[in-house]
């Protein structure tokens, strides 16, 4: 059993470090431009946890648990919708220069 | 399957984030976001412990309407704020997870009541004490951002020792929760966290806030990591490290635009004080006052102009006059161009996403990097709303506070239009020698309606 759970431990470590790696040069790679969309979709999938929210809003019943789940599954659900729109809504504003208009040099 | 289906939903996650190296791949980005999401959703809903598909249905409704409500309305001058509230909700989930995990650890196979292993506690208290102190530092940042509570930093005698005190009390209570498993020591370390969290962001000043808003990014990941921990979800630990990881990298960037480290920036205490005595040695220096007219008139016999815009720009809502000015002088065949310094704003990339709200198409918005040589070919500089960044004093003067710092060569260019409010310093409390300048002309007065006035002047 304990062999079992330090086994479970060190693969969530080797994920871990992997994605810390994954998640520096993705970072790095995204244009100044575009970081306050960034942190908006940051903000979105760190809402991931409402999986963790779900699990334990999850069963049958009412007690302390399932109501601190759903309370995870409310506060989660607010960053997911907002963060995702808002987000949307900084994108959809990216534009180039509108077509045939360009300046003359 | 489950495991298959996480992986998949990781993997979009990863391509969001990867869409946003430039706008025309970042809106496909969001939807991968989006399906991401909806994955990792619905394959939890598939678990046979979850049965309570109403309450869940109903919970994610009224968390969807008011999430989706408050991104509609908000302004985007506001977007700082937002946020910061947002990440305050992330922290507060993540202690509500794992303090239901620690009353119901069968539910997440972590132990069963009074005998949950040992590795699960520690994760669980560590994600505990990250998420608290992200909601308690993401509110106070909230609240100082809005206007709410003084932007000033506020210090007091052996702040950072109180903090280092709290720290280790924290440890020491970790330690005991892990030993006897009591609710009493849970409560207690969410109750010492968050109150670690307000002392934590109170010393940080108004204009440190990018680095502030970019650090509570990365703390909310890691407080995702810290319940994926608990849960042996790797779904969740991707997702926290990858948000952990940006958010520290642009808590990096942002205190590299200022020449400072993360550490003094944290310690805080900066700004605020004025500096008086520099103020005095330039008291009798004369500054050449100019009005919209005048304006008019240096940038239309131009042949390029650089917009310089800062927070004040943003505070004045003067984006859309401005871009205004910007369009009746392209059409007069000027070349013009707009150039954001990383520190622009209140949090990364602030100045960018408000420039695109006005219709400003980006190719015309470049960082410091790309355009900084430019200024030496440019007749006039148009600064708006920003000052610091532009100060000569952080490449000559050794004294200075913001020595060392990368400002935008404004100096360099033919003449320089500055529109402020008064003569008053920025947020580093120094004097800008720039005001003095033969080449300077100051514009004062609000920079919206500068800017309408000088659109009114160019199309007379």
């Amino acid at each position: 059993m304990e062999a079992h759970s330090s086994e479970v431990f060190v693969i969530g470590l080797t994920v871990f470090f992997l994605a810390c790696i994954i998640g520096y040069y993705v970072v790095w790679s995204v244009t100044p431009a575009l970081h306050s969309p960034l942190m908006g979709v940051t903000n979105a999938i760190s809402s991931v946890i409402i999986v963790g929210a779900i699990l334990a809003a999850g069963p049958q019943g009412f007690d302390t648990s399932k109501i601190f789940g759903l309370i995870g599954v409310v506060l989660a659900s607010v960053n997911i919708f907002g963060g995702f729109l808002v987000t949307y809504r900084m994108l959809s504003m990216f534009k180039k220069k509108t077509k045939k208009t360009k300046e003359k040099k | 399957m489950v495991a298959i289906l996480y992986l998949i939903s990781a993997l979009l996650f990863i391509f969001a984030l990867r869409g946003l190296s430039h706008p025309e791949s970042s809106r496909m980005g969001n939807i991968f976001g989006i399906i991401g999401m909806i994955i990792a959703v619905f394959t939890t809903l598939m678990f046979k412990s979850v049965l309570s598909y109403y309450e869940i249905g109903a919970a994610i409704l009224i968390g969807g309407a008011i999430g989706s409500f408050i991104a509609l309305r908000i302004e985007m001058t506001a977007l700082p704020q937002l946020v910061a509230a947002f990440h305050s909700l992330v922290g507060l989930a993540a202690v509500f997870v794992a303090a239901a995990a620690f009353y119901d650890p069968v539910a997440f196979s972590i132990g069963k009541v009074g005998s949950i292993k040992t590795a699960s506690l520690v994760e669980m208290s560590i994600g505990t004490f990250i998420g608290a102190i992200t909601f308690s530092g993401s509110v106070l940042a909230f609240g100082k951002l809005q206007g709410t509570i003084s932007g000033k930093p506020i210090v007091f005698k052996f702040q950072h020792l109180i903090n280092a005190l709290i720290f280790l009390l924290i440890i020491f209570l970790i330690v005991l929760f892990v030993i006897n498993q009591s609710p009493t020591i849970f409560w207690t370390i969410v109750i010492v966290s968050i109150l670690l969290g307000f002392l934590v962001v109170i010393p940080i000043g108004g204009a440190d806030m990018p680095v502030v808003v970019s650090m509570l990014n990365s703390y909310s990941g890691w407080a995702a990591c810290g319940i994926g921990f608990t849960l042996s979800n790797n779904l969740l630990i991707i997702t926290g490290a990858l948000v952990g990881a940006s958010g520290a990298i642009l808590s990096y960037i942002m205190s590299k635009g200022m020449n400072r480290s993360i550490i003094n920036v944290v310690l805080g205490g900066f700004g605020g004080e004025q500096d008086t005595s520099a103020n005095k040695d330039n008291s009798d220096k004369i500054v050449k006052q100019g009005n919209a007219e005048d304006a008019a008139y240096i940038m239309k016999n131009a042949d390029s102009v650089i917009i310089v815009p800062g927070y004040g720009m943003a505070v004045a809502q003067a984006q859309h006059a401005l871009r205004e000015m910007g369009d009746i002088l392209k059409k007069e065949g000027i070349e013009v161009r707009y150039a954001i310094h990383p520190v622009a704003g209140r949090m990364p990339g602030h100045m960018n996403v408000l420039l695109a709200e006005a219709n400003v198409p980006y190719e015309e918005v470049l960082e410091l990097d790309e355009i900084n040589h430019d200024f030496p070919m440019t007749e006039v500089s148009f600064v708006i709303g920003a000052n610091d960044v532009t100060n000569p004093a952080a490449k000559t003067d050794e004294s200075s506070p913001i020595f060392g710092m990368p400002i935008l060569d404004v100096e360099k260019s033919q003449s320089v239009l500055f529109v402020k409010r008064s003569m008053a310093t920025g947020y580093s409390g120094v004097d800008n020698e720039l005001f003095y300048r033969d080449n300077t002309t100051m514009l004062f007065g609000d920079a919206k309606k500068m800017c309408e006035d000088i659109v009114k002047s160019l199309s007379a």
